[in-house]
């Protein structure tokens, strides 16, 4: 292994671990579902995508880094999609947004 | 590096447990399985880094493959299961 791989592979770990952390703060604090969904599902595949592609790159070229390349697209395409179906199901079962509330109303 | 990945290995079983407050405390249920499906999201990336430690990469690629649409298949399965519901009581 060179040192430019270990390098590189390295940022993208920790630049991934570094989103993941926001997301996982986001779903903690913020404050209702939708907004939550929305940590939920761009941020964490986001951050899942990043550290997937440095371990590719720790690999080098071979079955493996195919492999992980079929997992980055099934992520990609999956998580969104099914935290998508998970709120239009709470929107049809009655789950209204947060509204910030109007200077009068307190 | 194997020190360097134990680290990222440790960090993000961390980053895992944060939701976990999501799922025991959360206000409704679908704040539950929101939390836990992004738990097991970050659970396929765990996989991966296991499996350069105990360097058997091919394997726990397969594992976390499989572990990935294992979660969507339950987030669609539970999503359709509450919409049907809620058409039922008119909501």
């Amino acid at each position: 292994m060179s040192v430019l791989q270990n390098g590189v592979a390295g940022v993208l770990i920790v630049l991934g671990l570094i989103i993941m952390l926001v997301g996982s703060i986001g779903i903690l604090r913020l404050p209702d579902f939708y907004t939550r969904s929305h940590a939920a599902s761009k941020v964490d595949t986001t951050g899942i995508i990043f550290l997937l592609l440095g371990l590719a790159v720790l690999q080098g070229w071979n079955l493996a880094m195919v492999k992980l390349m079929i997992a980055v697209a099934i992520i990609m395409l999956a998580n969104p999609v099914a935290i998508h179906a998970l709120s239009r199901a709470a929107w049809m079962h009655g789950e209204r947004p947060w509204m910030r509330k109007k200077e009068g109303e307190d | 590096m194997e020190a360097f990945l134990t680290g990222a290995a440790v960090a993000l079983v961390v980053i895992i447990l944060i939701p976990f407050y999501r799922v025991v405390w959360g206000p409704t249920a679908f704040d539950r399985l929101l939390a836990i499906g992004a738990m097991g999201a970050k659970t396929v990336s765990l996989l991966c880094i296991f499996g350069f430690l105990y360097d058997r990469f091919y394997m726990f690629a397969d594992i976390a493959i499989a572990y990935a649409v294992l979660n969507f298949i339950a987030g669609i399965a539970v999503a359709k299961y509450f919409s049907k519901q809620g058409r039922r009581a008119g909501t």
